[in-house]
């Protein structure tokens, strides 16, 4: 019998890195800007929240001498502090400099991959430990603090109140962006910017602001996802190349959820479930079939990429202008 | 009349665009509850001076009085603010959302979105005026009628009460064009006052109150519609002839050369361009095709040029010895190859023949690239063609490796012209080849042309200007509504003539 009770929670945990990811990107992507130096964006995210909290917990020596609020918020406010960082560079870039979008994301994602490295090599070597990773593991436990009754209440508790405030908060950011971008006076003038720059700077809409915001609040969704998976899903050991290619699942995960961030809830967790399918399906000894389910994800991203390509309804298509910049000059 | 203060006046507006004059010295009233047409050729600064009133561009020089008091408008914005909303050519409407978001885009309106309220409200102006759109429904499955309509409702939506309207019916069909103007009155009805760019004159007897003709720039005269007739606007919007004293030398042995029979074209959203249209193109003389924008000149060329798809009729070649080819069906290759050149100077001059990018001999190469038998392109006949292209037509560039997009508009056209011109053409059609160019270059061009027709080429000159066109053109073909209006011989025809011909179909002064 498969093992719901356990996979669930495992599922999930792998698709939050996903889901903040895939959120940020769908934000930046309305307001038109294509931003593949997401993945870069998350290294960069997970290494500043790692830098933050190592030289707190350096700082107080002690787990016990730590305060439990900035424990917290040191990791999250440097996170963010990156990731916005990368999100002003981009949009310096790709909005006032009008560069190519996909060569500066590319570049980008080179840039946060190796920043990351970099940085995680230093610590690595400031920690003098002989394995080849940062363990942080009082700030963990403090991201990796659950529902009291989790424990309590057998399955009920592990597949829905086992998990970190930051997966949560992942679900929460996620409804909240489908909510703005369907609903609102800010979202309508968004997806005006995404669809038609034009049209939306006759109307008197500031295009520079809207694109400027929305990539720079996607890059910092994004690095949330990059900080979640450190604190929380590798139980505060940072190792360099760890994090791997979730950046570009993420970038999928957009274009699967056809830019609705509230159905990328349910997409990640079922690309978070393919990522880990492996360690549940019995393959004995034979270890070339767990390589086989491993590419699972990365077949389904395949198919979902010529399914969505095949369909022809004008509200499944990305957003008009996506990729261009805009010059009110050459209307 | 006289004693209603007038709801905008125009005093002095003088804009220039670098050295073209596009409006100069206007004054001009519009009055509360009227539809007021204004009317005038391409070119003559119509849509100018509308675009300053709507806070487009700014003037030079004037002033604006919006109820007697004098104001500046610096953005569309700021017109909204005066109650000025104007309706371009172009719509500006986001594809993928509905009419209501559409309308009510970038409005700061305070508290939460309320989509169905916008709606309902704009029902309301739907049913007030006799609009009939869905406000929910997308944009991209309106037809061109509706995303106009649409642009109306939004600027009514705003709260203006001055609608400027930009040849709203350039778009339309006819029956598409009646509702409107059924629209247009009923605005009227409730005090709305209308503005509308156009140069048709059976739209201006049939909607307007008062015309104001405009001709290159300047303010000529209004006149109350009821009081006036076709003959006497066209007297106004054409003027007296001007002497240009372009040469014209006599058509050298001319014999048919493209003859065309009853050729109709339809515009992908229907609309017929081109009705029946039948005319002789003689080797040896420069056959002029005079007409308002968009009455077919550029569906007709393309036809001939095999990159339109034709709905009926006949397009022949006609070789030496009188035997005949059918174009239509070839594709636009094979009649290159047969002699046919094309040279299309469309508004952006880059749009079609050159690419911005790529220098002198690569542009020459685009007509040459399929020559030689061996993989290599041949690129050095391409560049001794750049090079005596350049010195033949005193193309003035800084280097044969020079990207055309950074040459001046005139230098462009004298390339596109001369490419086509250096492939011995039979046939040579071009279109606005002078749009833009300053006197010497259009000159320049105009010799080029004779030298052609005087080699037996048989030219088709599609122009602008009517009064070069009278000059220049052996025999004048007038096109009015993709229909031919008539044909004229270009020596001794009467301007005032073509003109009434362009306006209406055949051109008589009897009124309907």
């Amino acid at each position: 019998m498969f093992d719901f009770v356990a996979f669930i929670p495992r599922a999930v945990a792998q698709s939050i890195p996903l889901l903040y990811g895939s959120t940020g990107e769908t934000i930046t992507q309305k307001s038109g800007n294509l931003n593949l130096g997401i993945p870069g964006v998350m290294y960069v995210g997970a290494i500043c929240g790692v830098i933050g909290s190592f030289l707190y917990e350096r700082a107080c020596g002690t787990p016990e001498a730590m305060n439990p609020v900035l424990t917290i918020a040191i990791p999250l406010f440097f996170c963010l502090l990156g990731s916005l960082l990368m999100g002003l560079l981009y949009c310096f870039l790709t909005v006032t400099l009008r560069a190519n979008q996909n060569v500066t994301g590319l570049a980008m994602t080179t840039f946060g991959v190796g920043f990351g490295n970099f940085f995680g090599g230093s610590l690595i070597k400031l920690t003098g430990a002989d394995v080849p990773s940062i363990a942080l593991s009082a700030t963990s436990n403090a991201f990796r603090r659950t529902f009291p009754f989790a424990a309590t209440t057998g399955w009920v508790g592990k597949i829905f109140f086992s998990y970190g405030f930051l997966a949560y908060a992942a679900i929460i950011i996620a409804l909240i962006a489908a909510h703005i971008i369907r609903k609102t006076r800010t979202g309508l003038h968004l997806r005006a910017v995404g669809e038609s720059p034009a049209t939306a700077d006759a109307a008197g809409i500031n295009i520079t602001a809207y694109k400027y915001a929305a990539t720079c609040i996607g890059c910092m969704i994004a690095g949330l996802g990059g900080l979640y998976y450190v604190m929380d899903y590798a139980c505060g050991v940072w190792s360099n190349d760890a994090f791997g290619d979730r950046g570009w699942l993420a970038i999928a995960l957009v274009i699967f959820t056809i830019w609705r961030p509230d159905v990328g809830i349910l997409a990640s967790i079922l690309f978070g479930g393919l990522y880990i399918l492996y360690l549940f399906i019995p393959t004995g000894m034979n270890l070339a079939v767990k390589e086989l389910y491993k590419m699972l994800p990365y077949i389904v991203t395949i198919v979902v990429l010529i399914i969505t390509s095949m369909r022809n309804k004008r509200e499944n298509q990305p957003p008009a202008s996506l990729g261009l910049s805009y010059f009110r000059e050459e209307r | 009349m006289a004693e209603r203060v007038p709801a905008v006046s125009l005093r002095g507006i003088t804009k220039t665009f670098g050295s073209t004059v596009a409006n100069k010295n206007v004054d001009l009233d519009i009055y509360r509850g009227e539809i007021l047409a204004l009317l005038g050729e391409n070119g003559s600064g119509k849509t100018t001076l509308l675009n300053m009133l709507s806070g487009i561009y700014y003037p030079d020089a004037g002033q604006i009085f919006i109820d007697g008091q004098e104001v500046t408008i610096r953005s569309p914005k700021e017109a909204f603010d005066y109650g000025i909303g104007m309706i371009h050519q172009h719509f500006k409407l986001v594809d993928v959302m509905t009419a209501t978001e559409n309308i009510i885009l970038g409005l700061k309106d305070k508290g939460k979105l309320d989509l169905k309220g916008a709606s309902a409200k704009i029902r309301e102006i739907c049913e007030k005026y006799g609009f009939q759109i869905d406000p929910d429904q997308k944009i991209y499955e309106m037809s061109v009628s509706q995303k106009q309509t649409v642009e109306i409702v939004k600027v009514l939506y705003r709260g203006a009460d001055i609608l400027i309207l930009d040849e709203p019916t350039a778009v339309l069909t006819p029956q598409e064009t009646d509702k409107l103007f059924a629209v247009l009155r009923n605005m009227r009805e409730a005090g709305k006052t209308v503005v509308i760019i156009t140069h048709k004159l059976h739209e201006v007897q049939d909607i307007s109150d008062r015309v104001v003709v405009f001709r290159k720039g300047e303010y000529i005269g209004q006149m109350i519609t009821k009081e006036t007739n076709p003959q006497k606007m066209t007297d106004m919007m054409v003027g007296h002839a001007v002497t240009l004293n372009i040469e014209r030398p006599d058509p050298v042995d001319p014999k048919p050369r493209i003859q065309i029979e009853g050729l109709t074209v339809r515009s992908e959203e229907g609309i017929v361009k081109l009705d029946d249209v039948s005319f002789t193109a003689n080797s040896g003389e420069i056959l002029g095709i005079a007409g308002i924008s968009g009455s077919g000149q550029k569906e007709l060329l393309e036809a001939v040029a095999g990159l339109q798809k034709v709905e009926a009729g006949h397009v022949y070649y006609v070789e030496d010895d009188g035997t005949k080819e059918e174009l239509i069906g070839k594709d636009p290759l094979e009649i290159q190859k047969m002699g046919v050149a094309l040279s299309f100077v469309p508004e952006d001059r880059l749009g079609m023949g050159l690419v911005g990018n790529m220098d002198l001999s690569d542009n020459m190469m685009l007509r040459s690239f399929r020559e030689g038998h061996s993989v290599f392109t041949d690129r050095k006949h391409p560049h001794d063609l750049a090079e005596h292209v350049r010195e033949e037509l005193e193309v003035n560039t800084p280097g044969l490796s020079t990207p055309v997009r950074r040459l001046s508009g005139g230098n462009v056209q004298k390339v596109l012209v001369g490419r086509e011109i250096a492939s011995a053409p039979k046939v040579l059609l071009t279109a606005y080849a002078v749009r833009g160019l300053d006197i010497n270059s259009s000159y320049m061009i105009y010799s080029l042309l004779n030298k052609q027709k005087q080699s037996g080429v048989a030219v088709i000159y599609v122009g602008e200007d009517l009064d070069v066109l009278l000059e220049l053109a052996d025999r004048i073909v007038v096109l009015c509504g993709g229909k031919v209006s008539g044909i004229v011989e270009g020596r001794g025809a009467d301007k005032n003539e073509v003109g009434l011909m362009m306006t209406k179909l055949g051109g008589g002064s009897d009124l309907a």
